[in-house]
């Protein structure tokens, strides 16, 4: 019983980094596997969508919905950032970074002026369960799943749906995409809304467990990197593997150690890969295949 | 068009940054023809087809498509319009199946495509109904040129845009696809811009030829002067 209470504590301490390896990293990485962008502003994003949903929780909406119009409300932020500032950088990659750091400095200070230094929060719903002798959060556990159901969600968009397949194409050769009838632009614009409403879906489902000030982004900012740079430029191939395994040296070390030497072991880990796999777990694979 | 013109250039001049390719390029394609465009390698052809298509902008001159100008229309809008561009290498999608690639060529069309239409083209390109969930990119050359020309027709375009099919493909298919797209021409009255350097394939198809050299239309070759091998030849080394 003790043994197999510890294995599902270990499983639980990993599927909780997995998840917010997932989580963070997901947006991020559709922006940047699909349109080589690399958005600085990824965490200004993630919290747009935690206070919209905070103030719309408050507001009386319940907390699923109050999370949608999260997502929601960052994507919408995101398709109007691509229209005013991404779209005319497209063949200036260093030039989005600076530009998309600015926004995100833009975007936090601006929310410390408007809404002050913190926001009340809303409490973490679900309570906690207790199996074997370990308290688990009933909210994280839901956050796991919406972390495996997000990855899946997420493959049978583009691998099902039309627009999918066009915005495959459109990454794979873009001026084919465009002489075939694809509006790419188009294409570009709603792959970078929707990088950033999944920016705010993670802004969202992490509200609840988080202190609301206009810097907490960043609290998401390193894991994604991390995430995106291990994982390489494919979204499937790379983002989930790459949470996989980091999310293992995290939870192991942080479980072993603490808090402070899983972070260490994380970026030790991510030193290794690059050294590793220049092109990420994703890069590899797809070498591979060739 | 009174005289059933379905695609004309005036003055059309184009090239990459500073470097001028097209200088003054004048043609008219009418309806239900197939015309070829020829002339050695580097002398503007494929970029004469890129600024056709809109990929890339004429910095003077003009295009019409049915009379109307289409200078300022992207290149996703003239190929709405029924422009089909099969590109020299091909270019398909290469991490994705060949029924996806197909699926791209459905915007070509403003409108649903019937699974039936996915039947016809397998029913005429049966090696690529055979492989159908197949990586494009993993397949021949030959397989790659079919899907390319596939890609396109699944958007049922009036306008075909060929560059250099022949190129790196055994003379087996080389003369299937020839016979193919000479067959849809007469069933349906497909036009056909062909830009190609493959005598045989240049005799087989094309009704009427322009000789391309240095960016300009230097000559045109009428039916009977395509019948004659020597003469075709002879331009084809101008
Ligand atoms: N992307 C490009 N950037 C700069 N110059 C280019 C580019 N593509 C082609 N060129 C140049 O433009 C000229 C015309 O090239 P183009 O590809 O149109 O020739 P072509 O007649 O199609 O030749 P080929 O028979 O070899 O395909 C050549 O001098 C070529 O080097
Ligand atoms: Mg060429």
């Amino acid at each position: 019983m003790d043994v197999l209470g510890a294995v599902a504590a270990s499983l639980f301490q990993f599927g909780d980094t997995f998840a917010f390896l997932v989580l963070s990293a997901s947006g991020l990485a559709i922006i940047f596997g699909m349109m080589g962008v690399i958005n600085l502003a990824h965490g200004e994003f993630i919290m747009c969508g935690a206070y919209v949903t905070v103030l719309a929780s408050r507001a009386g909406l319940p907390l699923p919905a109050a999370i949608l119009a999260g997502a929601l409300a960052a994507g919408l932020a995101g398709m109007v950032v691509e229209r005013l500032v991404v779209r005319h950088l497209y063949s200036r990659p260093l030039d989005t970074i600076v530009a998309t750091w600015g926004i995100s400095l833009i975007a936090s200070q601006g929310t410390l002026i408007l809404m002050g230094s913190t926001m009340q929060g809303v409490g973490t719903p679900l309570g906690s369960l207790e199996v074997g002798g370990y308290h688990y959060s009933g909210y994280r556990l839901v956050l796991i799943a919406v972390a495996l159901a997000l990855l899946l969600a997420l493959y049978l968009f583009f691998n099902r749906t039309r627009f999918g397949v066009l915005a495959r194409a459109t990454i794979q050769v873009p001026h084919m995409a465009e002489a075939l009838g694809v509006d790419t632009r188009r294409v570009y614009s709603l792959t970078f809304g929707l990088g950033a409403a999944l920016a705010g879906l993670t802004g969202g489902l992490y509200a609840p467990t988080m202190t609301m000030v206009p810097t907490m982004g960043a609290t998401f900012i390193v894991e994604a990197f991390v995430t995106v740079v291990v994982g390489g430029a494919d979204v499937f191939l790379g983002t989930a593997p790459a949470a996989a395994v980091l999310g293992v040296v995290k939870a192991g070390l942080t479980a072993g150690y603490g808090q402070l030497f899983g972070q260490i072991g994380l970026l030790v880990a991510v030193i290794g890969f690059i050294r590793m796999l220049p092109k990420g777990i994703s890069g590899f694979i797809l070498r591979e295949r060739a | 068009m009174p005289d059933g013109t379905l695609l004309a250039t005036t003055g059309l001049r184009a090239g990459y940054g500073g470097k001028p390719v097209l200088q003054n390029v004048d043609l008219a394609v009418r309806r239900g023809e197939i015309v070829a465009v020829i002339g050695r390698n580097g002398v503007g052809k494929s970029t004469l087809m890129k600024t056709l298509m809109g990929l890339l902008p004429a910095s003077a001159g003009s295009v019409t498509l049915e009379g109307r100008p289409i200078d300022g229309l992207p290149a996703h809008r003239r190929a709405r319009l029924g422009v089909g561009y099969v590109p020299q290498g091909r270019d398909v999608f290469p991490r994705m199946t060949v029924e996806e690639n197909l699926r791209v060529g459905e915007m070509l069309r403003n409108g649903p495509v019937p699974r039936a239409d996915y039947d016809e083209i397998y029913a005429s390109f049966p090696i690529l109904a055979e492989r159908r969930a197949q990586r494009a990119g993993t397949m021949s050359g030959g397989q790659q040129q079919q899907l390319a020309i596939a890609r396109v027709l699944i958007g049922r375009p009036g306008l075909i845009l060929l560059d250099e099919p022949s190129e790196g493909i055994q003379p087996s298919i080389v003369q299937e696809i020839g016979q193919r797209m000479v067959a849809l021409n007469r069933a349906t009255g497909l036009t056909i811009i062909l830009v190609e350097q493959n005598l045989d394939m240049i005799r087989a198809m094309a009704q009427r030829c322009y000789v391309m050299d240095k960016g300009r239309i230097v000559a045109e070759l009428d039916a009977e002067a395509l019948s004659d091998r020597d003469t075709v030849r002879r331009y084809l080394a101008v």
